[in-house]
């Protein structure tokens, strides 16, 4: 017998004692925002608003491809965004070419320091105002971003919640735990490079794998088909743009 | 009982000046013309007439050729001084007889006057043939309005010299400013910030008086070492709260604290008329403009100046080249790429194919100095600082170079490579200093 339904066969039987003591009042569903990709849609539905979405993988694996989409989107649809670059290692100018309205979005360079990173997402979260608040911790050891006490993860959690800002943190490896509302796994699945082997090729893009992490499916045995979707990411100032 | 003063050939302000020697309810009509309310000046100057005279006298003295009308309301003024010349004072009752010879383009000469159709209606009038005030008064008035609207009437009113128009009082804007000479030199923050405080409470305590905001302020710290420290605080702004400035000066202080104690603080503003913004239900949320000022200082309190604000792209093919200007939101309709209301009201799904998913690059700054073994000119094994593995697939070389005629060209063959630690990067050999590097991966 699955929860839910011992959940509705005990509120039947205790109904008639207890009344509407019972009812409990449902958590509202949180509003979306679309990522622009839509087999990443199809999987997560988009990021859920006044909640935490990680989003993991290792380097290459797509993390910020699906970072510029969900900016692009964002800042298209005349959002205020701020992204606090933990790394210094955001490139304007693939953000731009994938669409992102640069005038519109907040670059806080924290220069490799993750304390301050932390500080200035507490900033930002507290000013309010933010139609997404991006923490990119992806160039930062994992054993580092593991130290991150998770005091402050559950501060981020307090800080968005009620408000109509969407937190993202990228990240090697989930390290939110309970506090993060989804976790997007990437990976990337091979490399496309154009040209006959050997002699000069262009990198064309690749292919990469999004996966659901958290929450997870009800049903276990299709979660590995259900929640998870490949797409394919285009090189623009890679290879495309070059010639051979 | 107003008086005109009428200068063809002074400044404005010469002129303003003037009028405020006879009367402090002075209105600034037009460049060529102030009115001013002569009512209660007899005790002091006698009759209009001797107080027309006294103007004249004293504009002569100042160098200035003035004729002065005086009637019962201030437009009747104007025209007096304008068409009579010299002094004129059109006892009450008598206006519309001592105008009718006036010609009526005395009516749209004035600034008050110039509106949009008054160079057509100059015209309508011109082609009926009417040349003076007396005519145009003695037009019917339910035919005139008729044919060129309100407007009609209201000219015919001046024409008569019945104007009944309050006088339009001229209120110069004093400076908003404030200075202390403290007792003994302050050198700790705190109590320099309990003095700010108290001086910014006065200047904006004159703004809001006035309903006036400040779009900059300037603090000017006089210091023990006979120095002055003066900090500006340009605003992208009208601010109307006096917390959110003093917050930004705190925090400016705190980045950057004086380098001695100091002696006295002069604080000013500059007074501009408050924003009025009505937000909509379907405008995109937004950051409050003083909130966000408050926290880019906050930010930049903490990871430097420098290192917050909006990215720009420069207009230069230097590989990494990078701009940062100041971060600041325009209101909605000014930016043609933030949607309208109607396109935020019905969005579209911001749904574009897999297809034009573009592959992201994550820079590494500065560049990572990289160990290169090379066969042939082509990497096989990569060992820089975090990054180690052989090269699975490569793409290049690609040869840029620019700027050769600066000291700080640059001159480099890129190559893409996955390495077999499963990440794909992009590497460049300097080849005038004969390294290599890596730029950074895709990601």
């Amino acid at each position: 017998m699955g929860p839910a339904s011992l959940k509705t066969e005990l509120q039947s039987a205790l109904s008639a004692r207890f009344g509407s003591y019972l009812n409990f009042q449902e958590k509202p569903a949180p509003e979306l925002l679309f990522t622009g990709i839509p087999e990443v849609d199809a999987i997560a539905g988009g990021l859920p608003r006044g909640c935490l979405t990680e989003i993991v993988g290792p380097p290459s694996s797509g993390r910020t491809s699906l970072l510029d989409s969900i900016l692009a989107a964002a800042t298209s649809a005349g959002e205020i965004c701020a992204l606090v670059d933990a790394g210094d290692s955001f490139d304007p100018e693939t953000a731009a070419a994938a669409g992102v309205n640069l005038d519109q979005l907040l670059w806080v360079r924290c220069g490799a320091r993750p304390a301050d990173a932390l500080k200035a997402t507490d900033l930002l979260l507290q000013g309010g105002g933010f139609g997404m608040v991006v923490l990119d911790l992806g160039d930062i050891p994992p054993r580092q971003v593991r130290r991150i006490p998770l005091t402050s993860w559950f501060r981020f959690r307090r800080g968005v919640e009620h408000k109509p800002t969407c937190l993202v943190a990228i990240e090697q490896e989930p390290c939110a735990k309970s506090c993060a509302s989804l976790v997007l796994e990437m990976r990337r699945q091979r490399e496309c490079w154009s040209g006959a082997a050997g002699c000069s090729c262009l990198l064309d893009g690749a292919v990469v794998q999004a996966a659901r992490r958290k929450p997870a499916g009800r049903d276990l045995t299709t979660k590995a088909q259900r929640h998870q979707e490949s797409f394919l990411v285009s090189s623009c100032l890679g290879g495309s743009t070059r010639t051979a | 009982m107003y008086a005109c003063i009428h200068c063809r050939e002074g400044s404005r302000q010469a002129l303003l000046n003037l009028a405020f020697t006879f009367s402090p309810r002075v209105e600034d009509t037009a460049p060529d013309a102030v009115a001013l309310d002569i009512d209660g000046l007899e005790r002091i100057f006698g009759s209009p007439l001797a107080l027309a005279e006294r103007i004249v006298r004293l504009a002569s003295d100042a160098g200035l050729r003035v004729e002065v009308g005086v009637a019962s309301n201030p437009d009747a003024a104007v025209c007096a001084a304008r068409g009579l010349g010299g002094i004129a004072v059109i006892p009450a009752g008598q206006e519309a007889l001592l105008l009718a010879a006036l010609p009526v383009s005395l009516l749209f000469a004035s600034s008050a006057d110039s509106r949009q159709s008054s160079a057509e209606i100059e015209e309508t009038l011109r082609l009926w043939g009417i040349r003076t005030l007396g005519e145009l008064a003695a037009l019917p008035e339910a035919a005139l309005s008729a044919r060129i609207g309100q407007e009609g009437p209201r000219l015919q009113k001046l024409a008569r010299g019945a104007g009944c128009r309050p006088l339009l009082a001229f209120s110069p804007v004093p400076g908003f400013e404030h200075s202390l000479q403290l007792e003994y030199p302050v050198a700790l923050l705190e109590p320099l910030f309990f003095v700010l405080s108290r001086l910014l409470h006065e200047l904006w305590a004159g703004l809001e008086a006035r309903a006036l905001a400040t779009d900059e302020l300037r603090l000017r710290l006089h210091l023990e070492d006979r120095s002055a420290d003066e900090r500006n605080f340009r605003l992208p702004f009208p601010l109307r709260d006096h917390r959110a400035g003093l917050k930004l000066m705190q925090l400016e202080l705190e980045q950057r604290p004086p380098q001695a104690a100091v002696t006295a603080l002069w604080l000013a503003a500059n007074p501009v008329e408050p924003r009025v913004l009505q937000d909509g239900l379907f405008i995109p949320l937004a950051p409050a403009p003083d909130k966000l000022e408050v926290l880019l200082a906050r930010l930049a309190n903490l990871v430097g100046q420098e290192n917050v604000g909006a990215a720009e792209l420069l207009d230069t093919h230097r590989p990494g080249a990078l701009g940062m200007k100041r971060f600041t939101i325009r209101p909605p309709g000014s930016n043609p790429q933030i949607p309208q209301i109607s396109q935020i009201r019905n969005p579209r799904p911001f749904a574009k194919s897999a297809d034009s998913t573009l592959l992201a690059f994550r820079v590494f700054r500065p560049p990572l100095p990289a160990q290169v073994q090379a066969r042939q000119g082509r990497p096989e094994r990569i060992t820089a600082r975090g990054v180690k593995g052989n090269v699975v697939s490569l793409a290049g070389a690609w040869r840029t170079s620019g700027d050769w005629w600066k000291s700080d060209g640059w001159d480099r063959d890129e190559w893409d490579v996955a390495l077999s630690d499963g990440a794909l990067y992009r590497i460049y050999c300097d080849r005038a200093a004969r390294a290599w590097f890596i730029e950074g991966l895709y990601d």
